[in-house]
């Protein structure tokens, strides 16, 4: 077995055994902290295509983030409040379910990813770094000046979703949604990483006019990515909202792209397990430092910093070695 | 809409377009020579807006102020360059996003530690605190005036440093072939140094003069940088001609934009609707001139190709 392999079971077993052993000795915060986790990962899983496989520097992937979550504020605000979202052409009502929420946000973001890799893949490098953060402002400074969904305050939502069979207030079994979606992703992941698609999609990081000699459109295979990535990302997005049963426009903040760029890199770019350790790691630094000093982004900072310049490859990078060829 | 008020729309177009300058102009010369993505500019910005806050309140002398912030960010930026900022120039842009986001993290929380959370107030210089009049009747702020004035200036003498000064040659040297002027005998790190400290003194430079329009408080330079990305994408990374064009041309379009639209959408909405469908228009306004400056020319207007 390889080291990254091992890494990785070591991993998702304690990412599954921590929260269930909290939650037998009733510390349910620990839960609802690993439920943070799980979700933020799976936005990082998204990313993580588009990054880590595809060489796509996203610095805009709030926009997926933030329309998964506007999905799900918009349909459940008008499901608490019983008004139609749409009366012609034909009338459609909100809802409380997850699954439709998911749909939809998985839909919405696919779609808006679509739109926005057509534009932005037109550029490399610096500018495609610079048009995705412009698209994801583009649609901050739209919900914060939109007032019909709460503007800059943002959506409270009174109840969490519903989910068939399950009660989705219990901290554990929320937990268990994220979780299973999480293990989902990180399998798509992973399959997509080994398929002919994935080969590809490395081949064109790697040397696009190699890629493109053999007959292959790079672009076609990046936009494939962007998409899926976007998805993924916005699926996290609703999720996200749900567990905090609110959403603002600082999903979409340049923050937001800005943290899913950190788990990714702090876990390992192109790892398949990098998005859970980075996420995991960041979420337990924030609350670790958080009890010494209100100040604690300030030692976040300088940790990162150490981070980048002596660490490369990430954590699992670290631990697991330079099997992986990360070019 | 009466013509004097259209022309100080556009006076206050210019006057964000000349700030906007002197932060784009420093992040384009350091990615131009040094090949560096640096989001932690709009953190010197604040340094800026800080130390001139901080000696203003202190010694009563805005100018005092003024040269504190020019001091102070130049020697941040020093600081910076040489803790930090030098072990990135071989790393690929994530690395280098990824390293300066987390130098904003630390700037931002070290100003709050020592300023704490409450905006300062720095007031405007009282020889400028008045209007100004100028031709066809019309009063501008004094201070607006000679924040344009103070700008083009600060443009031309870049020009010319850069056009006519040995340290200009150098700069351009810099940006064309690194290995070559080091074989000529430059010292290449001494000048990465210097360009990076130039970069930090304009938008320190400009972050002073900010912070007596608009309060000194911690994370104010995360919008401008943001802002002065866009600038240097539509100008074309590298050109500080294009930087000039680029901060001027969104200055004026998001100033115009937020009086225009509101009014445009009037004409055939109700009013009501009009101003929310105009306002949520223009905050999107300069992204959109971003993508379409993009979709045409992929490598910004004075982009080398």
């Amino acid at each position: 077995m390889r080291r990254e392999t091992i890494v990785n079971l070591v991993l998702a077993a304690g990412f599954v055994l921590v929260p269930l052993v909290a939650w037998m000795i009733d510390e349910p915060f620990v839960v609802t902290l690993a439920t943070r986790v799980a979700i933020l990962a799976l936005a990082g899983i998204g990313l993580n295509i588009a990054l880590g496989y595809g060489g796509l520097v996203s610095f805009g992937h709030a926009a997926f983030f933030g329309l998964g979550g506007y999905a799900m504020g918009v349909l459940a605000s008008h499901a608490q409040s019983f008004s139609p979202m749409l009366t012609w052409p034909v009338e459609i009502s909100g809802t409380k379910s997850m699954l439709v929420i998911w749909l939809v946000a998985i839909a919405v973001s696919g779609l808006a990813a679509l739109v926005i890799g057509i534009l932005s893949l037109r550029t490399t490098g610096v500018y495609f770094i610079m048009i995705t953060l412009a698209f994801a402002q583009m649609l901050y400074y739209f919900t914060v000046s939109w007032p019909a969904y709460g503007g800059e305050d943002g959506l409270s939502i009174y109840v969490r979703n519903s989910f068939p069979g399950l009660n989705t207030l219990d901290p554990i079994q929320f937990f268990a949604i994220c979780t299973a979606l999480l293990f989902i992703a990180l399998f798509l992941s992973g399959r997509l990483s080994r398929s002919p698609f994935g080969l590809a999609l490395q081949s064109v990081r790697q040397n696009p006019e190699r890629v493109e000699a053999t007959g292959i459109r790079p672009f076609d295979l990046r936009l494939t990515a962007f998409v899926i990535s976007g998805m993924i990302t916005g699926l996290a997005g609703a999720l996200f909202a749900d567990l905090n049963r609110f959403v603002s426009p600082s999903m979409f903040s340049w923050h937001t792209s800005g943290e899913i760029m950190v788990f990714v890199i702090l876990g390992g770019v192109g790892r398949l397990f990098g998005p859970l350790a980075g996420a995991a790691l960041f979420i337990l630094l924030e609350h670790w430092l958080g009890g010494f000093t209100t100040y604690w982004q300030f030692l976040l900072g300088l940790l990162l910093l150490g981070v980048v310049l002596f660490f490369r490859g990430g954590l699992i990078g670290t631990i697991a070695g330079r099997e992986v060829a990360h070019d | 809409m009466t013509a004097i008020l259209l022309i100080e729309q556009i006076l206050n177009g210019l006057q964000l377009g000349v700030m906007l300058f002197l932060m784009a102009a420093g992040l384009t010369l350091i990615f131009g020579v040094m090949g560096l993505i640096n989001l932690a500019h709009g953190s010197l910005y604040m340094v800026g807006a800080f130390a001139c806050a901080a000696v203003a309140a202190a010694t009563g002398s805005f100018w005092l102020g003024l040269v504190a912030s020019l001091i102070a960010a130049a020697m941040a930026g020093v600081i910076v360059e040489m803790l930090v900022i030098r072990r990135l120039y071989d790393r690929d842009h994530l690395d280098q996003v990824l390293a300066t986001f987390a130098l904003i993290l630390v700037f931002s929380e070290g100003t709050r530690w020592v300023f704490g959370s409450f905006p300062l107030y720095l007031d405007v210089p009282p020889l400028l605190a008045g209007p100004v009049s100028l031709p066809g009747g019309i009063e501008y702020p004094a201070y607006r005036f000679a924040i344009i004035v103070a700008g083009l200036l600060i443009a031309a003498g870049l020009f010319l440093l850069i056009a006519r000064t040995r340290l200009g040659i150098r700069i351009r040297a810099g940006e064309n072939d690194r290995e070559m002027i080091a074989a000529l005998g430059v010292d290449i790190s001494l000048l990465y140094t210097l360009v990076f400290a130039l970069g930090a003194a304009l938008a320190g430079f400009a972050g002073a003069m900010v912070g007596a329009i608009q309060s000194v408080q911690v994370g104010m330079g995360e919008p401008v940088l943001i802002l002065a990305f866009v600038v240097i994408v539509i100008g074309g990374i590298g050109s500080i001609r294009g930087a000039l064009v680029g901060a001027i041309l969104v200055g004026v379009t998001d100033t115009l934009g937020r009086v225009l639209l509101p009014i445009l959408f009037g004409r055939f909405m109700e009013a009501s609707q009009a101003t929310t469908v105009g306002a949520a228009l223009a905050s999107m306004l300069i992204y959109i001139l971003m993508a379409v400056v993009l979709l045409v020319r992929p490598r910004g207007l004075f982009g080398a190709a």
